[in-house]
């Protein structure tokens, strides 16, 4: 019989290795998934994973890597602070609908003024935004004792609904012939998120992503407030024996959340997407989450991890295009990749062991 | 006459470590039988055995003359052996007969039970009434539900796991009449302890272990506690050398400290008074669960209390948060090791971090210094001989009495003017135990004021200037330690917490 038996201390091999496994795991029972549904199992996989980077159309592919990795590792970063410390903020997407709002209008209110400082105020008034309404659940939490899951998640529909009427209204395009949307700030010179070097997908919100990862590896490694939220995770009463504030760190693991959220929607509004529109957001947001995990919730991994995640977006819609593949067979494959991810990471805790059970 | 329950060459071996050697005991009907050893000396392992939770490797058990091995411990329970364990596994929100309902295979109808549990209850001298909610009962009649839990399926021989450790030297001696009364009626009682006057005092035989092996078998009643203790420890051991104390100046005073309880049944604090002085040690005893991790959260400044009553050297301390008092002297160290004093699945160097980062100057503007810490816990690990390979591994691979070790040397050597500590010896075996009383009291020498909270009374009158006691949240009067009676201190303690004395 197999059993799990708990290992004296948690094994870093094994918390290096399970990320990998469950990629692998996810390769095989994808392609069996592949398989079922009528494809060439080895076929699906590597257009999934090999044609974005090495493909015939790698050229067009790879900026796209960064263009939909940036927003996640961004969101991932934050969400993974409060992850750590036991501070589920599950609503990253409407803190991202909201930085972008805030951002885009900040720019929109002195259009056509071209002015050097409007991009550096549309960063402000995007990280505002997220931060603002991850202050919602925060201040409601360390108040009230309200729970930041249900909160955050339902002011996600808030900010949905909030977008449409934005777009319907107060933010849309007077010149546009009456179709929802903003006006488009890749056309607003001073507003625009334009790539750094044309052809390489990096723009501002790609070095904002670096320098979060940077930021956040610092921080839990060499300060005090992220050796706080480790232990907060780990221990909540040694913590607080520690002299750890949890309600402060409440305010900061959610702000800083949304705030990095807040400007990857920023960044998209004003770059990639261009416009606020009724269907603005595409879920990085809770795509982030999985990112976190896969990246252990830690700022190197996440990194790698939101690379992964957007390779499989990008080989998806590859696989969707060339292969015919159902679009809900490409999420049930990133589905798998986080349920695998959770279940070998039992094996960082305990060993497997296979014999007779022992009761004790 | 056949043994009760006869156990021959009994072995049980875990990885890298063998738990009972080869294990013999023998218990009579009606005995009252001492198992006696220190912490992992082997006593769980082998009345787990017994009692079906665990299975030996090798060796015979026998019941009443039959082969004896029991898959589970329903199935132990049906051989006639009842459990009373240390740790209590009661609900508190539910009532007395509902938490023994539970425990039962078939449970009578509800008032069935009732009368059930008053009757058994009554002939033993247990008064318990089962309609009362367990939340609000004391440790004592909290015992009394699972000892009845157990007497409710008439066992043949009841083990107790180290039952006196929650009880006031009142409410031991009703324990006592009750246990003398069931083994009159014939019930074997294996009774695990550490305490040796207690086993002096009730048992009939005693089997000595240590690091698994039996080591002597005696009549307790004829040995002297000194040479018992040999036995168990296998050398004399040295009991803490204390200095009179000198009384300097009043270090912490607290003044009228009223706390309200932090959950449902949490224990307030009342008005409690008290003050310490440099060089003195003030021991706090008290039956669990009677204000003392309040007390102590209170101190260690994890839960805020009001104005004015908290001064530390003069200067009101009461809304200064953990890290200002640490700044300032006052140091503290809670019970509970895993979880609370340090973090299970943390290195040592950062579980050193943990408290010791303003004092140790292990953090400059919020930049901490992990080099720093990765020495200062060597250094613990060195001045408090830990047993680890090294200040990376996790606290939780770490055995309760070398952690325990850790935890308090990590405060002792930032050197506090002021050290509270709850339980410092709890599960910690006898030789470890003496060194950390030994490091207490060359702290109080050396000009610092401590306050041991404890609910071991022998280790407060051996290492306390003063004593009080904790009791439904208040604090007595503190009296000077020496010449103390054991009713006085049983007084202090709140008595027998209103139960009356077994009528039988």
């Amino acid at each position: 019989m197999m059993r799990l038996e708990k290992r004296p201390q948690p094994s870093r091999a094994m918390a290096l290795a399970t990320p990998l496994l469950a990629v692998l795991a996810t390769m095989v029972f994808g392609g069996l998934l592949f398989a079922v549904l009528g494809e060439d199992p080895v076929q699906s996989i590597l257009t999934i994973f090999w044609q974005p980077l090495f493909g015939e159309f790698a050229f067009y592919y790879r900026p796209q890597l960064l263009v939909k990795g940036a927003p996640l590792v961004l969101i991932a970063m934050g969400l993974a602070l409060g992850f750590r410390a036991g501070i589920w903020n599950i609503g990253a997407e409407g803190q991202y609908i909201m930085g972008a709002i805030f951002g885009a209008a900040a720019a929109l209110v002195f259009y056509p003024l071209e002015a050097w400082w409007i991009f550096p105020l549309m960063v402000i008034c995007g990280g505002l935004g997220g931060f603002l309404w991850a202050m919602i659940p925060g201040l409601l939490k360390v108040k009230f004792g309200t729970n930041e899951i249900l909160v955050s998640l339902m002011l996600v529909y808030v900010a949905e609904q909030f977008l449409s009427s934005m777009s319907l209204g107060l933010l849309k395009n007077p010149e546009g012939y009456g179709f929802p949307g903003s006006r488009n700030l890749q056309q607003y010179a001073s507003a625009h998120n334009a790539e750094i070097v044309s052809g390489t997908g990096m723009h501002w919100g790609v070095v904002a992503a670096f320098i979060a990862v940077i930021f956040a590896y610092v921080l839990l490694t060499r300060h005090r407030l992220g050796f706080a939220i480790r232990v907060t995770g780990e221990a909540p009463r040694a913590a607080k024996f520690g002299g750890v504030n949890p309600a402060r760190l409440v305010l900061f693991c959610l702000g800083t959340s949304g705030l990095l959220a807040g400007l990857a929607g920023m960044f998209e509004v004003a770059g990639p997407a261009g416009q606020i529109t009724i269907d603005f957001n595409v879920g990085y947001g809770f795509t982030a989450i999985i990112v976190a995990f896969l990246g252990r919730l830690h700022p190197v991994g996440i990194l790698l991890a939101g690379g992964l995640m957007a390779l499989t977006y990008i080989g998806g819609d590859i696989a969707q295009s060339q292969l015919g593949l159902p679009a809900a067979a490409i999420q049930v494959f990133q589905g798998m990749l986080l349920f695998f991810l959770l279940a070998l990471d039992v094996l960082t805790n305990y060993r497997l062991r296979f014999g007779a059970a022992e009761v004790a | 006459m056949t043994a009760l329950l006869d156990l021959s060459g009994v072995t049980k071996a875990y990885p890298g470590v063998v738990a009972n050697d080869s294990v013999s005991l023998t218990i009579q009907p009606g005995e009252v039988h001492a198992l006696l050893g220190e912490n992992g000396a082997g006593k769980s392992t082998l009345v787990k055995m017994i009692y079906g939770l665990v299975k030996p490797d090798a060796g015979q058990m026998s019941l009443n003359g039959a082969s004896f091995a029991p898959s589970d411990p329903r199935a132990a329970r049906a051989a006639g052996i009842g459990m009373v364990f240390q740790h209590f596994s009661l609900f508190d929100a539910l009532t007395v007969a509902e938490n023994i309902a539970l425990g039962m295979e078939n449970a009578p109808p509800m008032r069935q039970l009732a009368t059930q549990i008053k009757a058994v209850s009554e002939t033993y001298g247990l008064p318990l009434a089962p309609h009362r909610l367990v939340g609000d009962l004391s440790a004592g009649e909290r015992q009394r539900v699972e000892i009845i839990r157990c007497l409710l399926q008439e066992p043949k021989l009841l083990i107790m796991d180290e039952p006196t450790s929650v009880l006031t030297p009142q409410e031991v001696e009703i324990l006592f009449k009750t246990l003398r009364k069931l083994s009159a009626e014939g019930t074997a009682i294996l009774y695990i302890s550490h305490k040796l006057e207690e086993i002096r005092a009730l048992c009939d035989a005693a089997t000595i272990l240590r690091l698994g092996k039996v080591v002597g078998h005696c009549i307790p009643r004829d040995t002297s506690a000194a040479e018992m203790a040999e036995l168990m420890v296998g050398s004399a051991l040295k009991p803490p050398q204390k200095a009179a104390g000198a009384s300097g100046d009043v270090l912490l005073e607290l003044r009228d400290l009223s706390l309200p309880p932090v959950s449902t049944f949490g224990m307030p604090l009342r008005e409690i008074s008290v003050s310490v002085r440099a060089g003195e040690v003030l021991g706090i005893g008290g039956v669990a669960g009677n204000g003392q991790d309040e007390l102590l959260s209170a101190l260690s400044g994890e839960v805020p209390v009001p104005v004015g009553t908290v001064f530390f050297k003069g200067d009101d301390m009461a809304r200064a948060h953990p890290n200002a008092r640490r700044a300032a002297g006052l140091l503290t160290a809670p019970e509970e090791r895993l979880g609370h004093a340090a973090a299970p699945d943390m290195s040592l160097t950062e579980n050193a971090m943990l408290t010791g980062a303003a004092r140790e100057g292990l953090e400059r503007n919020g930049m901490l210094d992990w080099k720093a810490a990765r020495s200062f816990a060597n250094r613990i690990i060195a001045d408090f001989d830990v047993r680890t390979p090294g200040p990376g591994n996790a606290a939780r691979s770490l055995s309760g009495g070398n952690l325990q070790k850790f935890v308090i040397g990590r405060e002792i050597l930032q050197r506090p003017e002021v050290l509270v500590v709850n339980q410092p010896t709890w599960g910690v075996d006898a030789s470890a135990a003496a060194a950390i009383r030994q490091a207490l009291l060359d702290l109080a020498q050396n000009g610092a004021a401590v306050i041991v909270i404890s609910q071991d009374l022998d280790e407060l009158m051996e290492i306390s200037d003063n004593f009080a006691a904790l009791n439904e949240g208040r604090l007595s009067a503190a009296r000077p330690a020496a010449g103390l009676t054991v009713a006085e201190i049983g007084q202090m303690m709140g008595g027998a917490h209103g139960m009356e004395v077994a009528h039988v």
